[in-house]
C-alpha cells in the first residue's frame, strides 16, 4: 500500500489501496477451499434461476446413486427448509440456510452451515444456491466447480442477458429436457450459440430428472472433474494465499 | 441486489484504512467495476449514499472507473471482441479475459488532523 502525502495541502493523505471488494468473501472461500481438499469433499457451487430444477437434479443424482451416499447438500432458500427436506427425503445429508433477504450465499454462510453438517464419507457437497442469476455469481464459496441449471422454459437468450453467471460457469446443465416436446420452438442451437458467446469453453449436458435423460453424463462429468479435485478449472483471479483464518462461528 | 452488501464490506474497509491513520474524513475513494464484475454502478452508487451516511464516509465522493470488457486468444493473440463466440476465429483457441472483471478498491484520499 502507497501513501503520498498532499503537495500543496499536508493534511490530504492519498492511500494507494488495490484491494478486491470481495476480500473479506475471498479470504473465507479460501479457508473453505483448503478444508474441502483436504477432506477430499468435492464442492458444486449449483447456480440458476427459481423453479430451474436445481433441487428435481439433485434428487435425480441421488436416485443415480442409488440413496444418498457419499453426497452431502447445502441449500440455500429466502426461507423454508423445503428443499434440504426434499433432499433429504431422497436420501442427502443436508442443512439449509435461510439467508432472510440476502439473494445469495456467501463463503461465511457455508462455512457456519458445514459445522451443523456430518460430510464425513461423503465425496460430493452440492451447494445449491439461492435461486437468482445475477448475485450468486460473484461470491466464491470455495467450490471446486460452477455449476448452472437453466431449463428449457426460460429462453434461449438467458446466457446474453445473464453473461456474468453463464462466464464463470464450467457447466451448463439444460434441466426439464422432458418438455422438449410441449415446446417446438426451442432451439437448442441458439442457445448453444449464446452460451458460447459467454463461456469460453462451453460445456452443455441436457439433462431431465423426471426420465433420468442424461442424469449419467452429468454424473460421469462430476466424477471427472472430482479426479482433478486439486486443480480446479475455474480460477478465481483474486485467489490468493494466506494465512488461516478465524471464521466466527 | 448485492450492491448492498458490497458497499457494507467497501465502507468496513476503508473505514478501518482512514481509523489506522487517524483521519478526520474520507474525502474520495476510487473503485473500479468491470463490465463482467456483476456490479451494476447505479444500484452501487444509490447503496452507497444509503449506507455511508452517519459513517467516515458520508461525505466522500465516490469515483467509480468502468473497465470494458476485453478478450484474446491465448495461442495467436488475435483478439476477439465482445458479443463474439468466444473461440479464435484463426485458430479456435478458447479466448481469455484480458480484463472487465475486476472489483477492486483502488485509492482513497483521506483528510488528516
Amino acid at each position: 500500500m502507497c501513501e503520498t502525502r498532499g503537495n500543496t495541502n499536508a493534511n490530504k493523505l492519498m492511500v494507494e489501496v488495490q484491494e478486491q471488494l470481495l476480500s473479506s468473501n475471498d479470504s473465507a472461500a479460501a479457508h473453505n477451499r483448503e478444508h474441502f481438499v483436504r477432506s477430499g469433499l468435492f464442492a458444486v457451487n449449483l447456480m440458476g434461476s427459481p423453479g430451474a430444477g436445481k433441487t428435481a437434479l439433485l434428487e435425480a443424482t441421488a436416485r443415480w446413486f442409488g440413496g444418498g451416499s457419499g453426497l452431502a447438500a447445502i441449500t440455500g432458500d429466502l426461507e423454508t427448509d423445503r428443499d434440504a427436506r426434499r433432499l433429504r427425503d431422497a436420501g442427502v445429508r443436508c442443512t439449509a440456510i435461510t439467508t432472510g433477504s440476502t439473494c445469495h450465499l456467501d463463503a461465511r454462510m457455508v462455512h457456519r452451515a458445514l459445522h451443523e453438517l456430518n460430510t464425513d464419507d461423503a465425496h460430493f457437497l452440492f451447494i445449491e444456491n439461492v435461486g437468482n442469476l445475477v448475485c450468486p455469481a460473484i461470491y466464491d464459496l470455495g467450490q471446486a466447480v460452477n455449476v448452472v441449471a437453466l431449463s428449457i422454459t426460460e429462453g434461449e437468450d438467458k446466457p446474453l442477458k445473464y453473461p456474468v453467471m453463464f462466464h464463470r460457469a464450467d457447466l451448463v446443465v439444460i434441466t426439464k429436457f422432458d418438455l422438449q416436446i410441449a415446446l417446438p420452438e426451442f432451439d437448442l442451437a441458439a442457445l448453444e450459440d449464446a452460451i458460447s458467446r459467454v463461456m469460453p469453453r462451453p460445456n452443455i449436458i441436457r439433462v431431465s430428472a423426471r426420465t433420468g435423460e442424461g442424469i449419467g453424463q452429468w454424473v460421469e462429468w462430476l466424477e471427472r472433474r472430482r479426479g482433478t479435485m486439486d486443480r480446479p478449472a475455474h480460477s478465481y483471479a483474486h485467489v490468493h494465499t494466506h494465512e488461516p483464518i478465524s471464521v466466527p462461528a | 441486489m448485492h450492491e448492498a452488501s458490497l458497499v457494507q464490506a467497501v465502507l468496513t474497509q476503508v473505514a478501518t484504512l482512514a481509523r489506522e491513520r487517524g483521519a478526520a474524513r474520507v474525502v474520495r475513494m476510487r473503485i473500479r467495476i468491470g463490465q463482467l464484475a456483476g456490479v451494476e454502478e447505479e444500484l452501487f452508487r444509490f447503496a452507497f449514499d444509503a449506507l455511508s451516511h452517519s459513517t467516515i464516509c458520508a461525505d466522500a465522493v465516490l469515483e467509480i472507473l468502468p473497465e470494458k470488457v476485453e478478450w484474446t486468444c491465448d495461442a495467436c493473440g488475435n483478439p476477439i471482441a465482445a458479443g463474439d463466440r468466444l473461440q479464435c476465429s484463426v485458430c479456435g483457441w478458447p479466448a481469455r479475459l484480458v480484463r472487465g472483471d475486476s472489483l477492486l478498491l483502488e485509492q482513497v484520499e483521506l483528510e488528516t488532523p
